[in-house]
């Protein structure tokens, strides 16, 4: 099941600057129940966006108009916690196509990778620079520009590089994705198994 | 430099299939379990793929996340769960992949029934949708979780690729106090280097202390690994490790079992090998341990209050934030604090030495009149032996009641939600918001705290209760 290409995202972003932001807060568990991959963007923060009577929250990033866009900009260690793949789901359901941070959780970048949604780590200064940007501009835009491997405040041309390795960047330049790759190598594999000592 | 070589790189390397120059290893996998909730999509992939399931003897299905705790033998009442629960089902029949369903006297947690029925191994790779697959790591395996895309790759090519982690090894010098449970030992350790320390990492936990816990205890260590970031945790293998898989269900017999074990001793860390970060703690540190914020790395001793904002490594706006949630101040002492519900159980600590534990502080005492108690234990093994040991009549003469297995409370994806505002003491593995039901206050902690909480109702050091035993 491949996914969209990602070339150039030029968007305005929204900004979350809380740190540890856990996977149980992007998709609490109990929207976890359905068995296809759909509507998981309506449940995305459920509830920081939600009152217990489902009520927008006023005060929620998300429910606020003047904010929009395809880069959601987290603070450090995003995506903590569970494994679900259901909280890459929801982000890129929602309509992101890129979550910046200064550090991400191991499993949720992997998850995000390989989904088509671009994790893209800078430093901590660099995430204080868009969300100041953010907080002068909501509209201000940020481009992600994955061939160059930078991202760069458009009003203000701040920018700075980031790193991907070669493989998940082909990948992800092209819409291809692990298993493609894997049933390339089905070959190597059966020999490595016949060798597999359980 | 010297041959020297760690654990970890002894068990990833004999996993290569390939290795992608600026990009992942591809590795292959030895074992693979499944469940209801990061399962069914993946079977989507497949169908939509038109691809086979290539080793379906590699892979085991049990259902836990979403099961409920009483009246097992009945229909679901949730569709919904019961809606995945069928998938489960439907999926592993249809590919040949072994199943432990609800009701099925093998079932439970997935991390709870893969050791015990000697599934796992020492030197094995495993993998599940889930993240505390890493309590596969007690057996000398690299055991993590993986999100359903790899769910979908391992089911089609028994491999998934990933970049080679960092190393990292943990040692802990002397001997544990009185009181004192593994599961203090993780909350210590992620207390200390914070819930994204050791992102980036595998762990591998070494030194005395962990040479001297039984397996479950080593199990609930490598459990938490991945609530410090860490993608998993190891621990060598070693006589503690063969007697407790020798003579398991799917353990190898015989012959094979002496070939197995030859190569299970090869597998230890090198004298002289090379970590890229050492880390060193002595256990005459480590108490009683209980977490008061919004996250696993958000504890300290049971004994201590609760941090400024300033002591503190997370952020101050985030550290606040955390607070508020629990409705918790800078500097409140822990002590004294009123809970209303306990949680004993989930793959941290549903398993017989956690009930054992638990009854020996509750033994001849009764449970609080506030106190509403779930006992969960991690499978009907478990349970069995519960009853056996004569666990549950303790448990029962002081007002307590145990449920079915499965993981409950833990993530609160079944009926078993701790109500908004309301402050539970846990034994599982996550206190973040919401985590246990919306608006649900978590304080993680070991079995002899809960027990010692849901005797008294207030979170209290269990090392009273325990001298008050041995006077």
């Amino acid at each position: 099941m491949a996914y969209d290409k990602f070339t150039v995202l030029t968007s305005t972003a929204v900004p979350l600057p809380i740190e540890n932001v856990d996977t149980d807060q992007i998709i609490p568990a109990r929207f976890l129940k359905a068995t296809e991959r759909k509507g998981f963007g309506d449940n995305l923060f459920r509830d920081w966006r939600y009152n217990s009577d489902d009520t927008p929250k006023q005060d929620f990033i998300l429910n606020n108009p003047i904010y929009s866009g395809k880069i959601l900009v987290g603070g450090k260690n995003f995506g903590s916690g569970s494994s679900r793949e259901h909280a890459a789901w929801a982000i890129y359901d929602y309509g992101f196509r890129c979550v910046v941070s200064s550090f991400f959780a191991d499993i949720f970048k992997g998850n995000s990778l390989n989904i088509g949604l671009l994790p893209v780590t800078v430093s901590e200064a660099f995430v204080d620079k868009i969300f100041k940007a953010i907080e002068a501009d909501p509209k201000t835009a940020i481009e992600v520009n994955l061939p160059e491997q930078t991202i760069t405040i458009l009003a203000t041309g701040e920018k700075e590089s980031f790193d991907i390795n070669g493989y998940k960047k082909h990948n992800m330049l092209n819409g291809f994705d692990d298993i493609d790759y894997l049933q390339s190598a089905k070959e190597d594999i059966k020999a490595f198994a016949e060798k597999s000592l359980y | 430099m010297s041959n020297a070589t760690t654990l970890f790189d002894k068990v990833w390397d004999a996993h290569r299939v390939r290795h992608i120059e600026d990009g992942p290893d591809v590795l292959f996998i030895d074992r693979h379990f499944i469940h209801e909730v990061t399962s069914p999509v993946a079977f989507l992939g497949l169908e939509k793929r038109n691809l086979p399931v290539l080793y379906p003897q590699r892979t085991f299905a049990t259902a836990d996340h979403n099961t409920p705790t009483l009246n097992q033998d009945q229909p679901v009442k949730d569709p919904l769960s019961a809606n995945q629960l069928a998938a489960l089902s439907s999926n592993a029949t249809k590919w040949g992949i072994s199943l432990w369903a609800l009701g099925s006297p093998k079932n439970g947690i997935v991390h709870v029934v893969g050791p015990e029925n000697g599934i796992t191994q020492p030197g094995m790779t495993i993998v599940c949708g889930d993240s505390h697959t890493s309590t596969h790591g007690a057996f000398g395996c690299i055991a993590f979780g993986i999100g359903t895309s790899e769910v979908e790759m391992v089911l089609s090519s028994q491999c998934i690729m990933q970049p080679k982690p960092k190393k990292m090894r943990i040692t802990i010098s002397g001997k544990l106090g009185k009181g004192v449970l593994p599961k203090d030992v993780a909350l210590y350790m992620i207390s200390q280097i914070t819930a994204s320390g050791a992102t980036g990492y595998f762990v591998e936990y070494a030194g005395e202390v962990f040479e001297n816990m039984s397996m479950e205890g080593r199990m609930t260590v490598c459990n938490m690994s991945i609530e410090m970031g860490a993608r998993g945790g190891m621990i060598a293998p070693d006589q503690t490790t063969f007697d407790y898989v020798n003579g398991k269900d799917k353990a190898p017999k015989g012959a094979a079992w002496d070939k197995a074990l030859t190569y299970w001793k090869t597998l230890k860390t090198d004298a002289g090998a090379a970590f890229d970060k050492e880390l060193h703690f002595d256990a005459a540190d480590i108490e009683p341990q209980i977490t008061y914020g919004t996250n696993p790395g958000l504890g300290t001793g049971i004994t201590h209050s609760i941090p400024k904002a300033t002591e503190v490594k997370d952020g101050e706006a985030s550290y606040k934030k955390s607070l508020a949630y629990m409705n918790f101040e800078e500097g409140q002492p822990l002590i004294g604090k009123k809970i209303d519900y306990v949680f004993l159980g989930s793959c941290t600590n549903g398993r017989i030495e956690d009930f054992r534990a638990f009854a020996s502080i509750v033994k001849g005492k009764k449970k609080a009149e506030n106190i509403t108690a779930w006992l969960v234990p991690g499978s009907h093994i478990v349970e069995a032996q519960i009853k056996e040991e004569g666990i549950l009549d303790i448990l029962n003469e002081a007002g307590f009641e145990l449920r079915q297995p499965g993981c409950s409370a833990c993530l609160a994806m079944n009926e078993d939600k701790i109500p908004a505002g309301k402050y539970a003491v846990s034994t599982s593995n996550r206190n973040f918001e919401g985590r246990q039901g919306p608006g649900a206050r978590t304080l993680l902690a070991s079995p002899y705290v809960a027990a010692a909480v849901a005797v008294t109702g207030v979170v209290t050091d269990p090392r009273e209760l325990m001298e008050k035993v041995t006077a």
